[in-house]
């Protein structure tokens, strides 16, 4: 990750800040020369959306004439860099265009503005341009945090935040984050233009909370994360279990808000899950696509430098007491993957750990995952007592791995007809076509097996 | 500063039950709330308790029936008109509005003075 977008201001009617890339001011650019600059385009795009957004949108003062100044500046990208070659700082070069294409509209449009109220944008006076359109200093600040925390601003609804956070701060199209969410385009343009138009109305402020609302407000942004990074885990719906694009943006989404809060053990910790846990990603499935349990995973096939950098990121997060649900999943996961075998795992100590996390975050989904611990510390017949816990309390009615955890202690137990009953619990609750295929086989694996004792 | 409505919806058993005394301890409640709104750096612009949906009539077209307009468990009984910075503020503001039989709403008067 790059640090900050200092440095001098780039004029986008310039020549002479050009560098390499194509060769300035030679007319009707080859082919391959256009096909660098298109690249180089859809790569700033990717790297370079939110900074411009979120700058823009401080001077627009409206969400969606900043997102069509931006759109615009992308454009001319295009047509600017194949004549003037790349700008060292594209960043830079595209929100000085977005702000100057943001500053004619409002000149010219002064009375055609919508009626809207303008997004509330406090201490505005870093990012008032002048009639010029320099900025005050010659920094263009870095309003990407106040993006994020409007996107996840915890009057809109969670399902709205995710939206948001992928079209404004990822700048994916509407379609995009449809097909993703499998929902109809209309529904997700109907769901992020509702958003749009409570953070307009309702003035949800354009600002980084205070720290007093910090932890409250952080947490909500890093739940949106994860949701992506799970979503794009583990398809609920869907033929494959991986979305890979989802997992690309929630983890690139986790290492920029790392970038802009350094500080945040949270933050750290979230970063930290991620990278462990898509570190197993090459064996979540068999070669036809089945469902891989942890027990039976390559362990040599798994990423080992996002492991380390992962288990760098868990010291950080856990350090300064007190740690937090994400920075504490984060050393579970990395107690598993640190560990050589299924067999060999420190069980002892991932208990300790989910005794902490429970106490940090009440969860039933937690308490399910601690009694498949509990399973290889003091045996299933335990954990199944935590499990009728569960059972009793409710919250997890319809949660299909709570039948599927059910189901696999009772295998090991030898209690085939029981787990077979509970197995068909899960594929019940279950639309994953690779959970479904692993659930009936464990059916039929117990059928055959039939009552009486097993190995387990 | 922007304007917003704060709503109130309570269960009007919650008053009805409680007499003479759970009506004596909401009016010092809200007193009370009157003086912190002006502490946060807000202000109270309107507002007024409602008499209970049982007195209400709802007109629609020509219709007149005796009755609120919808029926629920927890009904409007009195509003605020604040005005607030943002509405991080404005929810600053509704969480200490009394609400003891229910919740508030916050809601953004719309600016209809054009511009």
């Amino acid at each position: 990750m790059r640090s900050g977008h200092g440095g001098q201001r780039q004029d986008p009617r310039r020549d002479d800040q050009a560098t390499a890339a194509a060769p300035p001011g030679r007319p009707g650019g080859r082919e391959p020369a256009r096909n660098a600059i298109a690249a180089a385009v859809a790569e700033a795009h990717r790297r370079e959306w939110a900074f411009v957004l979120a700058a823009t949108a401080r001077v627009t003062r409206d969400l969606d004439a900043a997102e069509e100044c931006v759109q615009d500046a992308y454009v001319a990208a295009l047509d600017a860099w194949a004549r003037q070659g790349v700008p060292r700082n594209p960043g830079a070069w595209l929100t000085t265009a977005a702000r100057h294409r943001a500053l004619d509209t409002l000149r010219r449009d002064r009375t055609l503005r919508t009626k809207l109220p303008l997004l509330i944008v406090p201490d505005q006076t870093s990012g008032e341009l002048d009639e010029t359109g320099v900025e005050g200093s010659d920094v263009i600040a870095d309003d990407r945090l106040r993006l994020i925390f409007t996107c996840c601003h915890p009057a809109i609804a969670r399902e709205a935040q995710v939206a948001l956070t992928l079209r404004l701060v990822c700048g994916l199209s509407t379609a995009e984050i449809a097909k993703a969410f499998v929902v109809s385009e209309p529904t997700m343009a109907a769901r992020v233009t509702r958003a749009k138009k409570k953070i307009s109305a309702a003035r949800i402020a354009y600002r980084v909370p205070e720290a007093a609302e910090l932890p409250d407000r952080l947490d909500a942004v890093l739940t949106v994360i994860h949701l992506l990074f799970t979503t794009g885990h583990t398809d609920p719906h869907g033929a494959g279990l991986l979305r890979p694009e989802l997992v690309e943006r929630s983890i690139a989404l986790a290492r920029l808000l790392r970038a802009l809060m350094p500080d945040e053990p949270e933050v750290c910790g979230l970063l930290a899950l991620l990278l462990v846990t898509d570190a197993r990603r090459a064996t979540r499935t068999d070669e036809r696509g089945g469902l891989q349990l942890l027990e039976n995973q390559d362990r040599s096939l798994w990423d080992r430098a996002a492991i380390a950098e992962g288990g760098r990121l868990v010291i950080d997060a856990l350090r300064g007491g007190r740690p937090g649900r994400f920075a504490l999943q984060a050393a579970i996961a990395a107690v598993h993957a640190e560990a050589p075998s299924y067999a060999d795992t420190d069980w002892p100590q991932l208990l300790v750990l989910y005794d902490r996390l429970l106490r940090a975050w009440t969860s039933p989904v937690v308490a399910l995952n601690r009694a498949v611990v509990t399973s290889m510390v003091d045996g299933p017949a335990a954990a199944l007592e935590e499990i009728a816990t569960l059972e009793q309390d409710g919250r997890l009615d319809g949660y299909r791995y709570l039948p599927a955890t059910k189901a696999d202690l009772l295998r090991r137990l030898g209690r085939c007809p029981e787990a077979r009953q509970s197995y068909e619990n899960a594929l019940a609750l279950t639309e994953n076509d690779a959970e479904r295929a692993f659930l009936e086989g464990r059916i039929a694996e117990m059928a055959a097996l039939g009552p009486g004792p097993a190995a387990g | 500063m922007a304007q917003y409505a704060i709503l109130i919806y309570e269960a009007e058993s919650g008053y009805a039950g409680g007499g003479e005394a759970a009506w004596q301890q909401a009016m010092e409640a809200h007193g009370r709330f009157a003086g912190q709104v002006g502490e946060r750096g807000g202000k109270i612009t309107g507002g007024d308790a409602l008499e209970p949906t049982a007195t209400a009539t709802s007109i629609r077209g020509d219709i007149v029936t005796d009755g609120p307009f919808v029926e629920t468990k927890e009904a409007l009984g009195g509003f605020y008109l604040i005005e607030a910075r943002d509405l991080d503020h404005a929810i600053e503001i509704a969480k200490l509005c009394p609400a003891p039989y229910g919740g508030v709403e916050v809601r953004p008067v719309m600016d209809t003075s054009g511009g």
